[in-house]
């Protein structure tokens, strides 16, 4: 704070101008326990910006070290239960500015597990810092926390190698290193890579260059998070601005309100609206402070268009010949985020932009094995799993690839039942054959295989004893599950006609409920779709027991 | 004039990121509320809220707990503003609190604080059936603050479990709940401090007057000087008022709030002084002193 502390005192207003106008980075830490991020990050705080007295005190009042040093990862511990065991179990976001940037740290605490805090505060990261202890070097994880860097977008990577007072600051151990995680994050798709050798405790080339590595010629940490490109220019891409909500003060003004996720607007410009296809003008863009020719992401605005069409929440306006991806059924790289394993039987909703949709995870294809890198056969997912995915939809979204597009490639899932927030993923391209998109592509005669990639599903027949109305109602459930049931009832078709319609329908990949059939019906059916895809239940069974069952007969083989 | 015309300035991309927030929870919440504290933070909050749904008005009311001991100028302050700005304002007090004499005179800070603030918080959430409540606080006030999400779920109870809070990814908030459960949503939880004097400083909001340095009548209080407000004030033996140039770094209930002696008048003045101040902002609250991680306590319990 130092050289700052003047010019505050000579000229205050010079220097809130100039600090009204900084930029914002985002960066996340990571590293295994004790690499030293919690000092690090208490160094860079301390050294930069100044730590406030009372702070300082606190800290001294809880320090339990005997010794002299001021214990840097103090400033930064959070919550009373996570000191007691010692250790930070989650994400916390620290502050601190520079002249010309303001920062904001995602401190993302290391365990072995920890995949979910890691993504979360990796999420919205322009930088991401490494850390290596000088004295264990390129560890397993460093290579996973490298790839999960990656795989969120994260375009600038900066590994620190810490420490280095404990290894007498040899240049040696510091290339070393530089080589064999260079040849590793070489695969990935940062844009940047940089190293540094520091020293957290001490302090070398964390603020202050050190006198300790004259061998090193590049910048401080300080220096290269103040320079280090970070704008992706967003305005250069695609104009996707999703609706949050319609504004509506009184009759003559109808404004859809929203942030623009890429690209420019501008008015007097044609646009066109999702889901609808509808064209129209942008009349204006207006802000509380009055209207502008144009905005850019990532601004909250305000649009206008010239015709009265209809445009809701989770709408997406976009440019002609520029169109998002529609799809209800994509790939994507997922991460699992909750306690409680995945089950395709659980309604899930997908959150992307402002849209929440009924969805289902079709189909895992493979996990990343997190030791090697490596694609793993999934038996399922369990927390802190990344796998690549299917993902199904009840209705349409309208997203780009998450390599081209961050937010409008981004989507989290969420348990129906529980609202718990269980996965978050980042959709890939789309690949050719893709059924979702157009399919097409192939000629001759739809095959069975084709049918249940486009439904997501195979299918079955369930048999219930009496009653029509309990199909119905498992029916209905399903259907909000996302699958495609049907339900018939022995009274409504002759035995012949029930026969052949059951069996057709559930070899097109519906999910059939029969209910009311006679003994030598079922078995005739079971006899057309095979053993393996019908079940019998008593009509006293619950509907939501029976739904479950005929669920995961259309479910099984593709979950 | 450093960035090029389509790059947002930090506080112009906080700003952004706070509007889309503050839509986020109007659009998905059925009845969200505006904790409105009368302070710097608050004032900023309402004004992002103004430019969000602009030239509508506010889709929600804003809601004061007024625990009745908050300065003169406050209350002055708060109707003026609300008047001003055609802005809903609902206020709530424990009465039960009132009926028993809670003071911060008679009773301990906390024992005070839980059922005047943190109780009557709780009572006006049920009362009002809100199922959404923004607060002003940020990440930097406090260290347990830290982690707390920009979304922050309470159970039915309002209580806050730190080990039971949603992953928060991009800007892709979830909002559903049950029944009985609530949300507290954080919409400054990225701004420092010094963003929200920049952007008072900026924007031209209208703050209290106590933030200004004035003459003002105060008692030492074992190195804190306690502002007398009015004659509910009680000085303890041999203590005389004097009057001192003083302002506040931030304002609560006056028996509670620690004032500095300073001489600034305007708000670079204000900004200045803290920038080149030796303790954070916090240390003029009372309330956090007794205990290290005190903030966290009051957090499980409900208060915001
Ligand atoms: N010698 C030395 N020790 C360090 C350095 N950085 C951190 N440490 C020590 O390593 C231990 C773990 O550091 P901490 O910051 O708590 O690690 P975290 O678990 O990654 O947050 C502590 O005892 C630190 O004092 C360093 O640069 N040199």
């Amino acid at each position: 704070m130092a050289p700052e502390t003047k010019e505050i005192e000579k000229d205050i207003e010079g220097y809130l101008a100039r600090h009204e106008r900084k930029e914002l980075v985002r960066f996340v830490t990571v590293g295994s326990v004790d690499d030293g991020k919690s000092t690090l990050i208490g160094r860079l705080l301390h050294d930069s910006v100044g730590i406030y007295e009372d702070q300082m005190a606190a800290v001294k009042k809880a320090s339990t070290k005997t010794d002299e040093e001021i214990d840097f990862s103090l400033f930064t511990d959070g919550l009373k239960a996570e000191r007691e065991q010692g250790i930070t179990i989650d994400v916390a976001y620290r502050y601190f500015s520079t002249e010309t940037r303001k920062f904001i740290i995602a401190d993302t605490p290391g365990h072995v597990q920890y995949t979910r805090n890691m993504a979360t505060g990796a999420s919205t990261a322009d930088v991401a810092i490494i850390l290596l202890d000088s004295r264990l070097g390129v560890l397993p994880q460093s290579r996973r926390h490298a790839y999960i860097a990656s795989m969120l977008g994260i375009g600038q990577l900066i590994v620190a190698v810490n420490k280095m007072d404990l290894v007498d600051y040899a240049e040696g151990i510091f290339d070393k290193y530089r080589m064999e995680f260079g040849a590793f994050v070489s695969r990935l798709k940062f844009a940047g890579v940089h190293y540094l050798p520091i020293s957290a405790k001490k302090g070398d080339n964390v603020v202050t260059r050190s006198a300790k590595t004259p061998w090193y010629a590049g910048g401080t940490l300080l220096e290269l998070l103040e320079t280090v490109p970070v704008a992706r220019d967003r305005t250069a891409e695609a104009l996707r601005y999703p609706v949050q909500s319609v504004i509506r003060p009184h009759l003559d003004y109808r404004g859809f309100a929203g942030q623009l996720a890429s690209g420019v607007v501008r008015k007097g410009e044609t646009v066109v609206i999702l889901p609808s296809g509808k064209k129209s003008v942008v009349k204006s863009i207006d802000t509380h402070d009055g209207s502008l020719e144009s905005a850019f992401a990532p601004q909250s605005v305000t649009l206008r268009l010239e015709d009265e069409v209809d445009v809701s929440r989770g709408d997406m306006i976009v440019r002609d010949g520029d169109l998002p991806r529609v799809a209800r059924r994509f790939d994507a790289m997922m991460v699992w985020l909750s306690e409680r394993a995945f089950d395709p039987q659980r309604a899930l909703l997908l959150k992307h932009t402002a849209r929440v949709v009924p969805a289902r995870v079709e189909r895992v294809q493979h996990r990343i094995d997190l030791e090697t890198l490596d694609h793993a056969p999934s038996p399922g997912l369990v927390l802190n799993d990344i796998a690549r995915v299917t993902l199904r939809c009840n209705r349409p979204i309208f997203c780009d690839a998450y390599d081209a597009n961050r937010v409008t490639g981004a989507f989290i899932l969420i348990d129906a039942l529980s609202n718990d927030t269980v996965a978050a993923g980042m959709i890939l391209a789309a690949e050719s054959g893709d059924a979702g998109a157009s399919g097409g592509e192939a000629r001759g005669p739809v095959t069975a295989e084709e049918r249940r990639e486009r439904l997501g599903q195979s299918g079955a027949v369930l048999f219930v004893g009496e009653g029509h109305a309990l199909g119905k109602q498992v029916e209905r459930i399903l259907f909000g599950q996302g699958l495609v049931a049907m339900s018939v009832d022995a009274s409504e078709l002759s035995e012949e006609g029930l026969r052949e319609v059951a069996a057709r329908c559930a070899s097109l990949g519906i999910a059939v409920i029969v209910s009311g059939a006679r003994d030598e019906t079922m078995t005739a059916i079971a006899e057309k779709v095979g053993s393996g895809a019908v079940a019998r239940r008593e009509a006293s069974a619950p509907a939501e027991e029976l739904a479950r069952a005929l669920g995961s007969l259309c479910l099984g083989s593709t979950a | 004039m450093s960035l090029p015309s389509f790059r947002l300035t930090h506080l112009r991309q906080l700003e952004a990121e706070t509007i889309h927030i503050i839509r986020e929870v109007a659009a998905e919440f059925q009845n969200p509320v505006m904790l409105y504290s009368i302070g710097k933070d608050s004032a900023c909050m309402v004004r992002l809220a103004q430019k969000a749904f602009s030239p509508a008005s506010l889709p929600f009311s804003l809601l004061h707990i007024d625990t009745t001991w908050k300065f003169r100028d406050m209350y002055t302050f708060r109707d003026r503003f609300v008047a001003e700005n055609k802005l809903e304002l609902r206020t709530y007090t424990n009465a039960e609190g009132v009926k028993q004499n809670i003071n911060p005179f008679d009773h301990t800070s906390q024992k005070y604080t839980t059922i005047m603030k943190t109780q009557a918080l709780l009572q006006a959430l049920r009362a009002g059936g809100y199922d959404a409540a923004f607060g002003g606080a940020r990440r930097d006030e406090e260290k347990s603050r830290a982690k707390e999400r920009v979304y922050s779920f309470r159970d039915a109870e309002g209580q806050w479990d730190p080990k039971n809070q949603r992953p928060e990814l991009w800007n892709l908030y979830n909002g559903r709940i049950d029944a009985g459960e609530s949300i507290r949503v954080f919409p400054l939880s990225n701004w420092t401090e010094l963003d929200v004097w920049q952007y008072i400083w900026l924007e031209g909001i209208p703050i209290v007057p106590l933030y200004f340095a004035a003459n003002r009548p105060v008692v030492n209080r074992g190195g804190t000087l306690v502002m007398v407000d009015d004659d509910r004030m009680r000085l303890r033996p041999g203590e005389v008022p004097e009057h001192k140039m003083v302002r506040f770094r931030t304002l609560g209930c006056y028996p509670l709030s620690g004032a500095v002696e300073s001489t600034a008048t305007t708000l670079p003045e204000i900004i200045k002084e803290m920038l080149l101040a030796k303790s954070s902002e916090r240390q003029g609250r009372l309330i956090d002193h007794d205990e290290e991680g005190s903030m966290e306590l009051k957090k499980r319990e409900g208060y915001f």
